[in-house]
């Protein structure tokens, strides 16, 4: 068994895994299930990457997709009260709509094929192996140097997005309660406790009580 | 080669390598768990289990053969699938994390060059398992536990990542190897990481404590709010996998944080000693995987020592902590190590 057999093998294992995730994911019912078919999807769709070498886009995809981002939306998805049959209602009336979305991007994925090919003759050859440096590293260098202004004004609008999030969400309740944690720990004993001063024993002796053996409750 | 000699090398013998780092893990796990209840006795001036072998040594293992006998219950409309899936999703990254863990300068299972990255995308995997626990189980109690973990575990992840993102400044490297051999030079435990980046080192663990869901952060299973959290419904061997699983990912956070912080297997004399014994003492000074064995112990010690010294923290208190103290510091410290490496402020070792 050579190593581009056994390559090819794998690559047909997890290609299969992926499309069969991808249909359970509009096919099943269950809408936890769907979610969690789509993070199958996303998972073997990183290992087809890291069968080409692209050993830090398909890291980053688990990291960022399947580690984050699916776990808020299985979250959210969770917590939804869903009616199957309403949701089935609009299937035909929007078939039209998808199956144009559909051969849209199943021109563009055809379109894909041939450009694996094309890629060695426009591009050269595999500038990571070329600097005989790792693909992880090879990427960090080119993204920090020759790419620095796209990656720094990329990071500037996620920053919009995180902002403009907060700025949509954050409602200000009149009547949340908070409480700061500088003047917590800033709290001093005094303020919380009062010792009051008194004689454990109750002089019986000076007050002009009728009934010095009585042990019941005070009126 | 022929088929069989492919099939022994590419196939056998990782297998054999896979178990020679699982076996002992999962012993370790057992025997952790039986000097947990020793220290915390110790600690509250108890005995500690002391009837079952001598000194109790067999405690923890009759424990185990007492949970793997017993019935696992399946919760009525709960949904079964998932039920039984939970329980493994939160073992398998648990141990796969294990693989690219150096135990010594030669032994490690995948160097893999991306080390780093892959124990990022292994641990939060693990948050998958405990979700799908609280939500399959059909229970009020294990999906606010599910919730409050989930809510937690991402929230730390990204201090810890950013900690992360300081080792590899200095480092240059997301392999931990490199990362180890980053710290080897002549001024003993001086040129550990644990120095330039003491700040970071403390949010890395605290970070990873809140990861693994101990106590004080133990908000997930809150005994006297929610009874056990995601894990409620579950019992026998599939209450056991949780079990493991969790101390699995105590030790892990252990070792990670002696590899890269304080030096993995290198010796906190080294560069001080340079005599030549025998090979049976040398390791004290020239380092080896006995010395990574010690620093993990120390680290494992301590989840155990907070365990019984800490009162759990407050919901919002472990949210503000996160997010308001632990993000804002990692993230001024990534700046700092960056300078700190641009003007060579820190040696960067290379190995032998």
């Amino acid at each position: 068994m050579n190593p581009q057999l056994l390559q090819l093998i794998c690559f047909y294992a997890f290609g299969f895994v992926t499309v069969a995730a991808a249909l359970s994911v509009i096919t099943l019912k269950n809408t936890v299930h769907a979610v969690l078919a789509l993070v199958l999807t996303f998972f073997s769709a990183a290992c087809l990457w890291m069968l080409i070498d692209a050993e830090f886009l398909a890291l980053a995809l688990i990291v960022v997709y399947v580690g984050a981002v699916m776990v808020l939306f299985l979250f959210v998805v969770m917590m939804l009260d869903i009616d199957q049959e309403r949701l089935r209602e609009g299937f035909v009336k929007f078939l039209p709509v998808g199956l144009i979305v559909a051969a849209a991007m199943l021109a563009e994925m055809l379109g894909l094929i041939g450009v694996r090919a094309l890629h060695a003759h426009v591009m050269g050859a595999d500038p990571a192996a070329v600097a005989g440096v790792s693909n992880t590293e090879w990427l960090g260098m080119a993204l920090y140097t020759r790419y620095l202004l796209p990656f720094e004004v990329a990071a500037l609008i996620l920053t919009v997005g995180v902002v403009a999030a907060v700025a949509l969400t954050l409602r200000q309740r009149a009547d949340a309660r908070y409480e700061t944690a500088a003047q917590q720990v800033k709290v001093n004993a005094r303020d919380r406790v009062r010792i009051v001063k008194m004689d454990a024993v109750l002089d019986y002796e000076t007050k002009d009580s009728p009934d010095h053996s009585s042990q019941g409750p005070q009126p | 080669m022929s088929m069989a000699d492919q099939l022994i090398h590419q196939v056998l013998w990782p297998i054999i390598y896979i178990l020679c780092i699982t076996v002992p893990l999962i012993i370790a796990v057992a025997m952790f768990v039986y000097w947990e209840r020793k220290v915390i006795g110790w600690m509250h001036v108890r005995l500690g289990p002391n009837k079952i072998g001598p000194f109790g040594l067999l405690q923890a293992f009759a424990d185990v053969f007492k949970l793997l006998l017993k019935e696992v219950i399946l919760p009525t409309n709960a949904n079964r699938f998932l039920y039984y899936l939970a329980p493994l999703l939160t073992l398998i990254p648990a141990l796969a994390a294990w693989a690219v863990i150096p135990f010594s300068s030669k032994m490690v299972l995948s160097n893999a060059n991306a080390g780093v990255l892959y124990l990022l995308a292994m641990t939060s995997l693990g948050v998958y398992g405990i979700i799908l626990a609280g939500w399959a189980s059909n229970s009020r109690y294990a999906l606010l536990g599910a919730m409050r973990s989930a809510a937690q575990v991402i929230s730390y992840e990204l201090a810890m990542g950013l900690c992360l993102v300081c080792v590899l400044v200095l480092a240059g490297s997301l392999n931990l190897t490199d990362i180890v051999n980053a710290q080897a030079g002549h001024k003993g435990f001086f040129d550990w990481f644990w120095l330039p980046l003491l700040p970071v080192f403390v949010i890395y663990f605290i970070s990873g404590v809140a990861e693994t869901n101990r106590a004080p952060f133990d908000v997930a299973e809150g005994e006297s709010e929610i009874v056990a959290g995601f894990h409620v419904e579950y019992s026998g061997s599939a209450f056991a996998i949780f079990f493991l699983a969790e101390y699995a990912n105590m030790i892990l956070v252990s070792f990670l944080a002696s590899i890269l912080f304080m030096g993995g297997w290198l010796s906190p004399l080294q560069g001080w000693i340079h005599a030549d014994v025998s090979p049976w003492v040398n390791w004290i000074w020239t380092g080896g995987f006995i010395w990574l064995f010690i620093k993990a112990f120390a680290f494992s010690f301590m989840f155990l020592w907070f365990r019984a010294t800490f009162p759990r923290y407050r919901y919002d208190q472990i949210m503000r902590l996160g997010w308001k103290v632990f993000i804002p510091i990692a993230i001024v410290w990534v700046l700092v190590a960056g300078c700190m490496k641009y003007y060579g402020l820190v040696s960067i070792g290379t190995g032998v």
